[in-house]
């Protein structure tokens, strides 16, 4: 129990803000971090995951690139990278489209430079898709990925 | 158990590899044939000289032993950086780098 808790305030150390309200109390030690979005990484279809995160309503731009392997061999390691030219980034999200649950990632982000990568499994072939929150707008772009060996167990 | 974890900063980039099974809860183990249970990272946190540039949450889709690396405006050497992270289990972990 004390080696968590000295883990939970290493982990809290460099966060300001959040170290300061844990140790107000005004958060428990499991809280520090954000609330998982269950409904979003719940969701098994790609629109109910992009309105769990508020992005239902994302447009299609040029401003955003999705690059992802045309033929994906192994889809347990599939690399995606989302490149993007616009102005004040918020958040980014991944979804596999045809994945169990299509919602892999959603990052909060701040002095966002304009590149993120990560690595996601895909079960067969689909579109890759990353959404974009850029000046309180939602952006998106997808990019198809033929997955010849599915990663996802099942 | 607690996450493994790498971290490297440089070039504008901040890098992060963790080792983690990053199980979705749907894959069948081959010699059972019995669901192996989801266990999978779930909160990623990314912070440059104490200030959150990167507030992550992940589901079972991500790959075994994760991968995170992303540009961060203003990165320069020195910069310390601090990672940590908790899984579906509550296990957590936590790295360091200073930008080189």
């Amino acid at each position: 129990m004390k080696a968590m808790r000295r883990n939970v305030l290493k982990g809290a150390g460099g966060l300001g803000m959040l170290s300061v309200a844990a140790a107000a109390g005004l958060l428990k030690p499991t809280q520090v971090l954000a609330d998982w979005n269950s409904a979003g990484f719940g969701a098994t279809k790609p629109a109910d995951a992009l309105a769990a995160i508020g992005a239902a309503g994302a447009a299609d731009s040029k401003d955003v690139q999705v690059k992802a392997p045309d033929i994906a061999e192994n889809g347990a390691v599939v690399p995606v990278e989302v490149t993007t030219s616009l102005a004040n980034v918020e958040s980014i999200a991944i979804l596999g489209e045809k994945n169990a649950n299509p919602l892999i990632a959603n990052y909060q982000l701040t002095d966002f430079d304009g590149f993120l990568s990560t690595r996601m499994k895909m079960g067969q072939t689909a579109y890759v898709r990353a959404v974009v929150k850029a000046g309180g707008k939602f952006y998106t772009a997808a990019k198809e990925v033929k997955v010849t060996v599915g990663g996802c167990g099942g | 158990m607690a996450i493994g974890m790498r971290v490297r900063a440089g070039n504008g980039e901040i890098k992060v590899l963790m080792t983690h099974p990053s199980e979705n809860g749907l894959r069948k183990d081959a010699k059972t044939g019995q669901l192996v249970p989801a266990h999978f990272v779930k909160n990623v946190v990314v912070a440059v000289n104490g200030k959150t540039v990167l507030d992550g949450q992940w589901g079972g889709g991500v790959s075994k032993d994760p991968y995170l690396g992303f540009k961060v405006k203003g990165l320069k050497a020195g910069d310390k950086v601090a990672v940590s992270a908790e899984d579906n289990k509550g296990d957590k972990g936590s790295g360091e780098a200073v930008v080189s």
